[in-house]
């Protein structure tokens, strides 16, 4: 398998402590020591502003190219931890490859809910509106982007009043319980159903795990080297006969160069 | 107030593959078609981004714009209907070339016995093998009258495959060899013969050489690539009305496309249309265009709705069973399916076409006996190679949890280690399955949605359940480790992805007290509208519609050239 982007990733350990912050400084939101108020103000402020260095790689090689796809259009910092951390137990890394986490899923995810998928732009929105029977599909009136801002919330209340402790602080295990619950409407939403919303979740993971990387997700087409998907391929005619051969993927990208 | 534009022979609704037919067709005898269509206009060179199965697959870029207009659904006449929200069950197709373009290029022809199903049955099997409330009847055409049009059809776009053993005669052989044969269709067509059934490759719109057309048109052979249903052919392969017909219309110079042009109502007088009134989608302008025939051609739902909107024929009453447009609404029973998982081989699931593939017949339509069955008809069988992409194809063997670490360690594993075999089970129409207009929702320009009323029948039930075994015992002889059936049909749903074949609401027949139209698709009600398209189907059969959709476009255009010449009902 291939992992060999392993430990050079920008987004890998986003959410933690020291690369949150590199992540922020490198973004341009640490202006010479000028203290910033608000969520983002709180965040930096938790660390000196000594560090304010180019990021090297684990192994203190040269800086490798900032990706700018990597900041968030409509998640906040703690949003986005949520969703990275129950996307990755939805997908995990394992022996196999990596997971949601180091795929991007958070940032493709986050990338769809400020765009036409999050407000459910091509979606028939309009009243007036009732529950159905389950064969009829949403009936709701909220958008995606608000039912991720619901949804968000409520996994993390309730995981504060069950386990005491913020989601992204529970272990793997707890926060599969939590999920769990979610999953089998277990927790009882009054404006979202929560089944409805780990739905969302788990299809958009997938989404994000195998979409083309344009995307911000399947980092560096690790989703597709993964399962010997090739991605984005002119013409199979020479192997639609033959046995499962191995092909190198290619993204759009490449396609775009080619014509 | 509208603007009346100058008058035209012929106005078209709706530029796909029977609207692109017919404008070929009639500008070729002479006569001059305005072709009216919602959506924008397409061409090839749209695709070259198109291996996005995100974009296409999953957020629907082929489809129409359901924030505008969708459709409404309930299961029975006692609940309330509610819109269909999202995609799920159907794919409405948007755009130059309809849903034409984002087909997967599966060219069957139905059996002899679907066009005198009706008659057929009650010979075989006596009058009560049709259980009460379903409406089945022949269509008024038999396959042999119908066949000289598959015929036309199939050259039109180049359809490559090998004779069925079990199909109805052909005048020709196919126009171009079958498809090539991938290894799992290799292991169905011996496992098949183990099991004394009769495998031919399917009928496939992808072109297995390049080819030439009657009309001229060249195109070039399919290579594979694994993105057809859902995308538009950036090679042009994949026939579809922006590469076969719609050039040749064009050429005549007697055709005038208007795009983002959205048909409203059709305009009578007196048993007569006038022309039509449509809204320039871009300025919001509301434009009428006068002609001599009106031809319809846009997909089932909006043929019907644009009739009952015009109030165009008589609407049908579900208590009584009287009236025609809107009649026998049927779908698909397309989940009787079965999925192998193999250990030890891997396949290229990720190369594909649309139609590569190797079909059965032997539980489609008569072909075996029903006596001891709850059920009338079948489907075909087919093991189908149109590409696994990685976002909509995960299998995993039942039992396994559908997330984390056991459901990605088993999707991964198992992402070219599946083999799925799967019936499009026809459908029959019942009494209470039909059509009409939504009193509460509107679209965005204050017109009614279509309302849809439809659930699956014991009829279908027990046809998923026949068809999953038949599935199973197929792929259990291919040698798979585990396989997975579909047990149990459950409730039709409107989320579920099950196929594009809707059928019904403006049926053909022999006679104006069942049908709206003649076997030429001309209104028994009005003389100069033709309705053409699955719209006319009767009842669904166990395969995928566009050919005989096709066929019926071309026996259309023949009738409407004859009702030029002189006037009146052609049958």
């Amino acid at each position: 398998m291939n992992r060999s982007n392993k430990g050079k990733e920008p987004s890998k350990d986003a959410v933690d402590g020291n690369s949150r912050r590199k992540f922020l400084i490198n973004s341009g939101y640490a202006l010479g020591g000028i203290v910033v108020g608000g969520a983002l103000g709180s965040l930096i402020k938790r660390k000196p502003a000594a560090e304010n260095a180019p990021v090297k790689t684990d192994e203190g090689k040269a800086a490798e190219p900032k990706n700018y796809n990597r900041a968030l259009m409509f998640l906040t910092q703690d949003q986005f931890r949520i969703v990275e951390s129950a996307t990755e137990r939805i997908f995990p890394e394992d022996d196999a490859g990596p997971g949601a986490k180091s795929l991007g899923v958070a940032f493709f995810i986050d990338h769809q809910l400020a765009g036409e998928w999050g407000f459910n732009g091509r979606d028939y929105m309009m009243p007036p509106f009732y529950m159905g029977e389950s064969v009829q599909g949403y009936q709701g009136r909220l958008k995606r982007k608000e039912m991720f801002e619901i949804g968000l919330r409520e996994l993390e209340n309730y995981s504060v009043t069950k386990f005491d402790k913020s989601f992204v602080e529970l272990t793997g295990e707890q926060q599969d319980e939590v999920l769990k619950a979610f999953e089998s409407d277990e927790v009882k939403l009054t404006t979202i159903s929560a089944s409805g919303f780990f739905k969302i979740l788990r299809s958009s993971t997938l989404e994000g795990a195998y979409s083309d990387p344009l995307y911000g997700g399947n980092m560096d087409m690790n989703g597709w080297k993964m399962r010997n998907y090739p991605g984005s391929q002119m013409s199979y005619l020479t192997i639609i006969e033959k046995d499962f051969t191995k092909i190198e993927p290619n993204s759009l990208q490449d396609h775009l160069v080619a014509h | 107030m509208a603007k009346t534009l100058p008058k035209t022979d012929v106005v078209i609704v709706g530029v796909g593959w029977a609207g692109g037919i017919i404008a070929a067709e009639l500008t070729k005898s002479g006569l001059n078609v305005v072709g009216l269509e919602r959506g924008k206009e397409r061409k090839t060179e749209d695709y070259f981004m198109v291996h996005d199965e995100l974009r296409y697959g999953l957020r629907y870029e082929m489809m129409q714009d359901l924030s505008k207009e969708t459709i409404t659904f309930r299961s029975t006449e006692k609940t309330r209907a509610l819109p269909m929200r999202q995609y799920g069950s159907f794919l409405i197709g948007d755009g130059l070339g309809g849903a034409g373009v984002h087909w997967n290029g599966q060219t069957y022809r139905f059996l002899p016995y679907d066009f005198e199903i009706r008659s057929k049955t009650i010979e075989k099997y006596g009058k009560n093998k049709i259980p009460a409330g379903m409406t089945i009847q022949d269509w008024g055409i038999t396959y042999d009258e119908i066949e000289p049009y598959y015929d036309k059809f199939e050259k039109l776009t180049g359809i490559s495959g090998e004779v069925n053993p079990l199909g109805g005669k052909r005048s020709s052989p196919f126009p171009t060899p079958p498809m090539k044969k991938t290894p799992a269709m290799q292991m169905f067509v011996e496992a098949a013969g183990r099991l004394k059934l009769n495998p031919y490759m399917m009928p496939s719109a992808n072109l297995s050489e390049n080819y030439t057309n009657p009309d001229g048109i060249a195109r070039a052979a399919c290579q594979y690539c694994g993105y057809c249903e859902r995308f538009g052919c950036e090679y042009g392969a994949k026939a579809d009305p922006v590469v076969t017909v719609i050039p040749v219309a064009n050429k005549t110079g007697k055709f005038e496309i208007r795009t983002h042009s959205n048909v409203r109502r059709i305009l009578h007088k007196g048993g007569k249309a006038t022309g039509v009134m449509y809204t320039d989608v871009t300025t919001g302008e509301e434009i009428i265009q006068p002609a001599d025939i009106v031809v319809v051609t846009s997909y089932v739902f909006n043929n019907v709705r644009l009739l009952l909107m015009s109030e165009l024929g008589k609407p049908y009453d579900s208590s009584t069973g009287t009236g025609v447009i809107g009649r026998n609404y049927a779908y698909q029973v397309a989940k009787g399916s079965a999925i192998g998982f193999f250990e030890n081989q891997q396949f290229n699931n990720f190369a594909g076409a649309g139609a590569l593939g190797v079909s059965i017949d032997d539980y489609n339509g008569d072909n075996f006996d029903h006596s001891d069955l709850n059920f009338i008809h079948g489907g075909v069988i087919a093991i189908g190679q149109p590409g696994s992409r990685p976002i909509q194809n995960n299998p995993v063997p039942s039992g396994t949890a559908s997330w984390g670490s056991e459901f990605k360690s088993k999707s991964v594993h198992y992402s070219n280690r599946t083999i799925g075999v799967g019936a499009q089970g026809s459908s029959m129409s019942f009494k209470h399955h039909f059509l009409d207009l939504d009193s509460a929702y509107k679209d965005v320009y204050g017109d009614p949605l279509l309302r849809i009323t439809f659930d699956f029948e014991d009829q279908d039930r027990e046809l998923a359940k026949f068809l999953a075994e038949r599935c199973s015992k197929i792929v259990t002889e291919m040698g798979a480790d585990k396989v997975d059936y579909l047990k149990e049909l459950g409730p039709y749903d409107i989320m579920t992805y099950q196929s594009t074949h809707n059928t019904g609401g403006v049926i053909m027949g022999s006679n104006p007290g069942n049908s709206a139209v003649n076997t030429y698709s001309q209104m028994w009600d009005a003389d100069n509208v033709f309705v053409v398209g699955a719209s006319s189907f009767p009842q669904n059969a166990g395969y995928n519609p566009t050919n005989t959709v096709g066929a019926l476009a071309y026996r259309a255009a023949e009738g409407i050239v004859k009702y030029r010449e002189k006037g009146g009902l052609l049958v």
